[in-house]
């Protein structure tokens, strides 16, 4: 397993939409390292006879049926939006291009 | 900038087309995919939503039962294989129109797989396209962009989100690699999209109206060489969402990868977005998070197993398959293969069985949607069936007919009466005094004044020329104001000057 | 101010029994409780919104319920009027809901979490919300956004995490009851540090809606109480399948307040975990460990070993599934809907650069190495890996575990390795911190129910030990009836409740102990 680098924590910061600063980057790096160091045992733990959990208590088809239940007005879906306009969510521009 | 395109033939004289589908189907279940909010198009923004929709904190998401059945009826009908157990994951991306950042959808486990649809093109050739997959996802919120030039993306100074259609439930049905189509592709892109809106409005799990977006492809399409195997880099166009856009972009597709292959370069993998206007596509821009998603199976969710008994329990619900039904109704009302294709061709199969239904026989009910209503519709540039005309009209203007109350370019007027909105086929002949002239005394008086007009020709019919009797007939017609039987009025000249007819 | 200082020492169970029997108000009591909270947190600093007007309304009308009597007042919850505290994770109408993160600071819900709305069913006032650290990732309560809470026992020293201020709250007798959420340990290992009780239940026995996902396979809200019997009641109030959580449980609530009633280890089989005690333990943890031990076994219980081998690889496992699950559970968080939004300083102002700007100012540091560790383990070339591996570990401590409770009927180990340590000690050493939860952390990956109950005070610095029991899936109520035993019988060697032994908190000669603050 490879160690992970600055680069690699600048492209997760990234794919995770954080914004850092080259300093942070080289914390996080250093930290990540032992932190994945520490964790990477688990990999050779189980071999390819142990299957995965996803859940703990396994359950199958939960369901709900179709029902129309309750709704939120414009007012209440936008009471907690940083920017609305005309009952709408308002967003910075998407592309940084005219 | 525009791209340079080869002519089509030239593209084919060169290479060998290759596709591949992405069919988004909107199911029209009364609720949401993974909430209890309505599924219901073009409200006042953000009110068919609640908390779980909005991707407010704390919320988690339970599946619809309604959904999953439907979902398990498109595979059916795609003749697909029903995982015995399938899960939802996470794909993971920002975009502001998907409001928990990430989309939930099912990834290397679907729910239906391996299936195929048969297709049959205009000529009646049947094509087999084979079906990978098809996979339950959520549709996102919907964006519009302000500020900038004409609602693009491009130059937009802000954008606005709507997430009414935020966690509607969606089937992707995923195509193989579609080979060997050739020159056909375009057509066949067509006709398959057709067929699976077809499906999925004949089992009745989706509106099925394109324009509206419930059903939208993306269409893969990559060329090689005559004769090599191994695929070209292909391109996925996105947004294509008519079936005349499908053929389009297919076919505009083919003339650029054919020229980027022939200047040399290497045909670039990408999302094209298909442009109506131009009938050209452009380059898309890459996401920033490209190809990392980050799947994993949703936590919040439980698997879904689908017994073999609830599989056939909903098998045995499943309406006559599209083509089982062509085949069915060609044979019930004696058509032609060439007539019963010009009524598939034309869209008006539906509207024949509805009229049949109605009372009328097979060869009215096709004379009148193909004699009367198919070239007004294309005129109104609108879908015959779009066009108003009730099957009960259709009966009811050809049983006048048949009464001889009405002549056929009577009831073509009254047909454009009723159009118009001004009542029903016998208020509209009542108002316009359009009743044939069926009292032979009002006719006699009009055939001997014409006789009287035309002495010569009187004469002629006299002595054995029938032929001459137009001219009378004619003169008889323009004095009733084309209100008289003709057939009717060549008799009672005969009858008038004791002529054997 | 004497008789409500006893109407705030009092037992939810007791509370609710004058509150039945007309001896005490709602209104008295949840006012002693406000007046509590005004005089200590201060020091403690448990709560981050103090909910007094509504709680005040509440136990009036359960008061006026009761002056009415007939049927109304027959049909009240046991636990009307017995106030609470809620967890600043769990979303309530009407007060602000921050999960400890400056990223929601001022965000109100629209809506209510599943057990908040079964609370207001109860007619339980319900206090205010609790400091947490941010979105529940710490062992300290340090990593909250609103500053640290104190241990009531010793105010220089971390009252464990997340779940910090509602065990200090409860502790601090600042609330009879509260709700924890128990991600690795967050409920259990804040109670072992204030001397308090806390339990997880079994993984989907409490509906985790509203509850502000960390780990959704992980994550559990719970009880936090000053008594056995007092989790057993509340556990009993938030308990039971609901329809909006797809992981909740379809069994009927069991009898869990019966079982703490009625709490007997006679001929019961008691297995100590062999990996989970020993090296790393402190000697005051193992003292107090070994203590309960013999009492158990002198209240006819046998006391058996079992060994789980692959709890070593709990902890790496935990760490690789939590910041996965929570990497994508706090994706929302974006500065479009709700909470925060930061612009960035300068260049193009796109909507995906404040994306990143308001993340990187909403999320302190525990929360970003946590999504960028999560991130990673997920990222293309690693899923198999790390996510992956870490899912078949999940199977290896589920079979450690179904060995285990083959020879045992329930298991018993330390809460937490140590006792309550000081703040700042820990916080720049992530895998330190980490350590704190490697007791706890089995259960959650395997969905097994856990209670911490008081063990008494380690030796070396006479801060609260935890006990921490653990039973079979849907077997929670083994929990109480064994946690209620041990309690009796340790509460009959201490005389009286550990907490009798805490400071006053008022008392001038305590708060010099903590008198850096």
């Amino acid at each position: 397993m490879a160690a992970i680098n600055r680069d690699d924590v600048a492209h997760l910061a990234q794919l995770a939409h954080i914004e850092m600063s080259a300093e942070e980057l080289d914390r996080m790096a250093g930290e990540l390292a032992v932190i994945v160091d520490s964790v990477k045992s688990v990999s050779e733990a189980a071999g390819d006879d142990v299957p995965a959990t996803s859940h703990p208590i396994p359950l199958t088809n939960v369901f709900r049926e179709d029902v129309v239940g309750h709704t939120f007005t414009a007012e209440q879906s936008l009471s907690g939006a940083p920017d609305a306009y005309e009952g709408r969510f308002k967003v910075p521009a998407i592309l940084d291009e005219v | 900038m525009t791209d340079a395109t080869l002519s089509f033939e030239e593209a084919m004289d060169k290479y060998d087309p290759v596709l591949g589908f992405e069919v988004h189907v909107e199911l029209n279940t009364k609720t949401k995919m993974f909430s209890c909010a309505p599924n219901v198009f073009g409200d006042e923004p953000n009110t068919n939503v609640n908390e779980v929709d909005l991707g407010m904190p704390g919320v988690l998401p339970v599946v619809n039962k309604t959904a999953i059945e439907s979902s398990i009826k498109i595979g059916l009908a795609l003749n697909c294989k029903i995982a015995e157990k399938c899960r939802f994951a996470r794909k993971n991306y920002f975009y502001p129109d998907t409001p928990k950042n990430f989309q939930t959808s099912q990834y290397d486990e679907p729910i239906a797989y391996d299936g195929y649809l048969d297709i049959e093109l205009s000529d009646g050739t049947v094509f087999r396209v084979e079906i990978e997959r098809a996979h339950m996802e959520e549709d996102a919120g919907k964006l519009t962009h302000m500020g900038g030039a004409t609602g693009r993306i491009q130059g937009a100074d802000y954008s606005l989100v709507d997430y009414n259609r935020s966690g509607v439930p969606l089937v992707e049905i995923v195509t193989k690699p579609i080979e060997g189509a050739g020159s056909r592709a375009p057509e066949l892109a067509k006709a398959y999209v057709a067929a699976v809106r077809e499906i999925v409005k004949n089992l009745g799990v989706s509106d099925a109206k394109m324009e509206r977006g419930n059903v939208r492809c993306d269409a893969n399409v990559s060329l090689r060489p005559h004769g090599r195997e191994r695929f070209g880099i292909r391109s996925e166009t996105k947004n294509v969402n008519s079936l005349r856009a499908v053929e389009h972009a297919v076919r505009y597709e083919i003339q650029r990868h054919a020229a980027v292959l022939d200047s040399g370069e290497p045909v670039i993998q990408e999302t094209r977005h298909w442009h109506e206007d131009t009938r050209t596509t452009t380059s898309g821009r890459a996401k920033s998070d490209a190809d990392d998603y980050r799947y994993f199976p949703e936590p919040d969710l439980v698997p879904i197993t689908a017994s073999r008994e609830w599989v056939e329990e909903l098998r045995a619900t499943l309406p006559e398959p599209p083509a089982a039904r062509r085949k069915r109704l060609q044979a019930d009302w004696g058509y032609s293969d060439l007539e019963f294709r010009d009524v598939v061709n034309a869209g008006v199969m539906d509207e024949i069985e509805e009229t049949i239904a109605a009372g009328a026989t097979a060869t009215v009910a096709r004379k009148w949607w193909m004699g009367e209503i198919v070239g007004r519709a294309k005129n109104a540039d609108v879908d015959p069936g779009q066009l108003g005309v009730a099957p009960a009209t259709i009966v009811e203007l050809n049983k006048m007919v048949e009464d001889g109350k009405i002549n056929n370019k009577m009831a073509s007027e009254v047909l454009d009466g009723v159009l118009a909105g001004e009542g029903t086929p016998a208020e509209i002949v009542e108002k316009r005094g359009l009743a044939v002239v069926s009292d032979d005394a009002p006719l006699l008086e009009a055939i001997d004044a014409a006789l009287a007009a035309q002495p010569d020709v009187a004469d002629k019919i006299r002595g054995g020329k029938v032929q001459a009797i137009g001219a009378i007939v004619g003169g008889v017609m323009k004095a009733t104001r084309g209100q008289a039987d003709a057939g009717r009025v060549r008799e009672l000249i005969l009858q008038r000057l004791g002529v054997e007819g | 101010m004497t008789e409500n200082n006893e109407l705030i020492r009092l037992s939810a169970a007791a509370l609710a029994e004058k509150l039945a029997a007309r001896e005490i108000t709602a209104v008295e009591v949840t006012q002693a409780y406000l007046d509590r909270i005004a005089a200590v947190d201060g020091k403690v600093h448990a709560f981050l919104h103090v909910n007094a007007d509504e709680a005040l309304a509440v136990a009036a009308e359960v008061d006026a319920i009761r002056a009415a009597g007939g049927a109304a007042a027959e049909e009240l919850h046991v636990l009307a009027g017995v106030p609470i505290a809620v967890k600043d994770l769990i979303v309530t109408i009407g007060q602000p809901t921050t999960a400890g993160s400056k990223i929601l600071e001022g965000w109100h819900s629209p809506y209510d979490a599943t057990v908040v709305e079964r609370l207001r069913a109860a007619k339980m006032p319900i206090l205010g919300k609790t400091n947490l650290d941010e979105f529940a990732m710490g062992s300290s309560t340090e990593h909250s956004a609103y500053g640290p809470t104190h241990n009531p026992w010793d105010l220089e020293r971390i009252p464990g995490g997340s779940g910090g201020g509602s065990a200090a709250a409860v502790a601090a007798f600042e609330a009879p009851l509260a709700l924890g959420t128990d991600t690795g340990g967050s409920i259990r290992q804040p109670g072992a540090v204030t001397g308090t009780v806390g339990v997880k239940p079994t993984y989907g026995g409490v509906s985790r809606y509203g509850a502000i996902a960390m780990a959704s396979s992980l994550d559990q809200i719970g009880p936090v109480s000053r008594t056995v019997l007092d989790s057993a009641l509340l556990h009993q109030v938030i308990g039971g399948h609901d329809p909006r959580d797809s992981t909740s449980l379809p069994d009927p609530l069991e009898d869990l307040v019966a079982a703490a009633r009625t709490g007997n280890v006679k001929g019961m089989k008691i297995g100590i975990i062999k990996e989970l005690h020993g090296e790393g333990y402190q000697a005051g943890v193992e003292n107090r460990f070994n203590e309960s031990l013999e009492l158990l076994k002198g209240a006819g219980a046998e006391i058996v070993e079992v060994s789980c081998p692959n709890f070593k690889y709990a902890l790496g496992a935990y760490y690789l599934i939590m910041p996965s699950e929570a990497s994508s559970n706090l994706a929302k968080f974006d500065g479009v809907r709700y909470g925060l939004r930061v612009l960035p300083k300068d260049g193009p102002m796109t909507i995906e650069r404040v994306m990143g700007a308001t993340r990187a100012a909403g999320f302190g540091d525990e929360v970003k190495r946590r999504i960028i560790l999560g991130t990673y383990a997920l990222s293309a070339g690693y899923y198999d890996a790390y996510y992956g591996s870490a899912q078949k570990v999940r199977t290896l401590i589920q079979r450690d575990f179904d060995a285990a409770f083959e020879k045992a009927d329930v298991l018993i180990s330390p809460t937490a390795p140590t006792t309550a340590f000081k703040l700042g000690e820990k916080l720049n050493d992530p895998l330190a911190m980490y350590l704190n939860d490697v007791a706890t952390i089995p259960a959650n990956m395997a969905g097994v129910p856990g209670l911490s109950l008081p063990g008494g005070l380690a030796d070396e610095d006479g801060l609260p030990v935890g006990i921490q029991l653990l039973a079979p899936a849907r077997q929670d109520a083994r929990l109480y009836r064994v946690g209620a035993v041990l309690e009796s019988l340790l509460e009959a060697q201490w005389g009286g409740p550990l907490l009798d032994k805490a400071p006053s908190l008022t008392d001038s000669a305590v708060s010099s102990h903590g008198g850096s603050h």
